[in-house]
């Protein structure tokens, strides 16, 4: 791996209380790849990706141990400013989240937030970011009409426009597409191979299909460790450990 | 687990071991043919390769609804694409005893140039090949498999010996030309045949460890 880091760990040990759910995790996220982490239920691997934007310390009792470096600069340092990491770490959820505002307000919301007040370049970040998505055809007729009018897909896909607007550097999918039919899927899917010529992606799936069909490069997480991490073609075709071979062609997890 | 899966990727290794079985049977039987100069066994012989060619058509439609619907991975997945290589070798192993067979038709009926001693060695030794194939392939033994490759050479080294005393035998007596061409074929046949026994190995080093090689007898 010539390519130096976007997002690295190291030696990342996390917490929740008493009870260590990472050890020890060193992970290099190359830029504009697609990684996809993937782990039985509970391995991990949410946790992980959410240290990736410090959103994890918004739990009472969580610690952090070791290095999380955006861009070489280690997250987690005293003095880091955190809305400015979670401005440029974009996070999409497992279940589309719009806001019960309008398609237009939803996606103009995070530069309001953030200060912009020229209408001109909003409305224009606002069709971009749509258009980036997809959506931007389906929905410019009624772009004042309730987000929640939409189909699940395309509120996923108008949650990803919302990340987007803001120009963020790093995308973090927590299972984007597990509440999604699969004509909505393979569209998010698609989205995902787009994003990555401009962004840098980690998906958390359950999904081994869609690990293999989206990412560059796979991580396997199983019990808060990271068993193996490599090129999507080599881990489904041959894996280096036995563990995971057995989660990935379904004889456990 | 996925065992409704697994039980479909056992029935195919013994489909595998079956297919191997019929071709090396059919081998055995064409050169005993030849050496006999059994017309109607011949005939027999052509007939019965059409249930090789079968069981090839049927393990790759069992290879195909299993891709499609269980999307295999890693070694399940090396083990599908490696099955989907090796019927088609051992179909086309098939077919060289379909030769031998065809050739048996032919000449049969004529007196033999000369006494069969390295034909039926090429043959013993092929099909001794394809045998241990096999348990390399159910035992997943990638160092037996290398082996077996080995073998191989004996096999050319016994057709470049044919070849030369056919050869000679067609000096002296022009007569002998047409049928010591058909034996000719038919030892060019069986090192074809032992040729493919080590494509089979490769696959099933490919299998166990996912390795691609070739010419595995070289190293």
């Amino acid at each position: 791996m010539s390519l130096p880091a976007k997002v690295e760990t190291k030696n990342l040990n996390m917490f929740y209380g008493d009870n260590q759910v990472l050890h020890d995790i060193n992970i290099k996220i190359l830029p504009n790849k697609v990684t996809a982490l993937i782990g039985p239920s509970g391995c991990g691997k949410s946790t992980l990706l959410r240290c990736f934007n410090r959103l994890n310390e918004l739990i009472v009792g969580t610690r952090v141990e070791g290095e999380i470096l955006l861009d070489n600069k280690n997250i987690y340092e005293n003095g880091m400013d955190v809305v400015d990491i979670r401005r440029k770490v974009g996070l999409i959820f497992q279940k589309p989240n719009p806001f019960p505002k309008s398609i237009y307000d939803n996606v103009a919301f995070g530069l309001k937030i953030n200060g912009t007040k020229d209408r001109k370049q909003i409305s224009e970040t606002v069709e971009k970011s749509l258009a980036d998505t997809g959506l931007w055809e389906e929905v410019k007729d009624r772009l004042n009409t309730s987000a929640l009018d939409l189909s699940g897909g395309q509120q996923q896909r108008l949650c990803i426009a919302r990340a987007l607007a803001i120009e963020p550097e790093v995308i973090l999918m927590d299972e984007p597409t597990s509440a999604l039919d699969p004509a909505a899927t393979f569209k998010v899917e698609e989205l995902v191979s787009q994003l990555k010529k401009k962004y840098t992606i980690i998906i958390v799936t359950h999904n081994m299909q869609q690990a293999g069909r989206v990412s560059d490069y796979t991580g396997f997480l199983y019990l808060g460790k990271l068993v193996e991490f490599g090129r999507t073609n080599e881990v489904f075709t041959r894996p280096k450990e036995k563990l995971t071979e057995n989660y990935i062609s379904g004889r456990f997890g | 687990m996925r065992e409704t899966f697994q039980e479909h990727l056992a029935e195919l290794e013994q489909d595998i071991f079956t297919m191997g079985e019929m071709v090396s049977i059919a081998v055995n039987r064409a050169v005993k043919a030849l050496r006999e100069r059994d017309v109607g066994e011949a005939e027999r012989i052509k007939h019965d390769d059409k249930y090789i060619n079968e069981k090839r058509w049927e393990i790759e439609e069992k290879c195909i609804y299993l891709i499609a619907t269980q999307q295999p991975v890693a070694t399940d997945l090396r083990e599908l694409i490696a099955v989907l290589n090796i019927i088609t070798e051992l179909e086309r192993m098939g077919d060289y005893a379909e030769g031998i067979a065809k050739i048996v038709v032919k000449i049969g009926d004529q007196p033999p140039v000369k006494p069969l001693v390295d034909i039926p060695r090429m043959a013993e030794i092929a099909i001794e090949m394809i045998n241990k194939a096999l348990k390399a392939y159910t035992e997943r033994d990638d160092k037996s498999a290398r082996l077996i490759c080995d073998q191989d050479d004996q096999v050319d080294e016994l057709y470049t010996q044919v070849y030369r005393e056919l050869l000679t035998i067609m000096i002296e007596d022009p007569r002998t030309i047409t049928r010591a061409t058909y034996l000719i074929w038919t030892s060019h046949n069986l090192e074809r045949i032992a040729d493919r026994v080590t494509n089979i190995c490769e696959r099933i080093i490919f299998l166990v460890t996912g390795e691609m090689v070739e010419n595995v007898s070289k190293y």
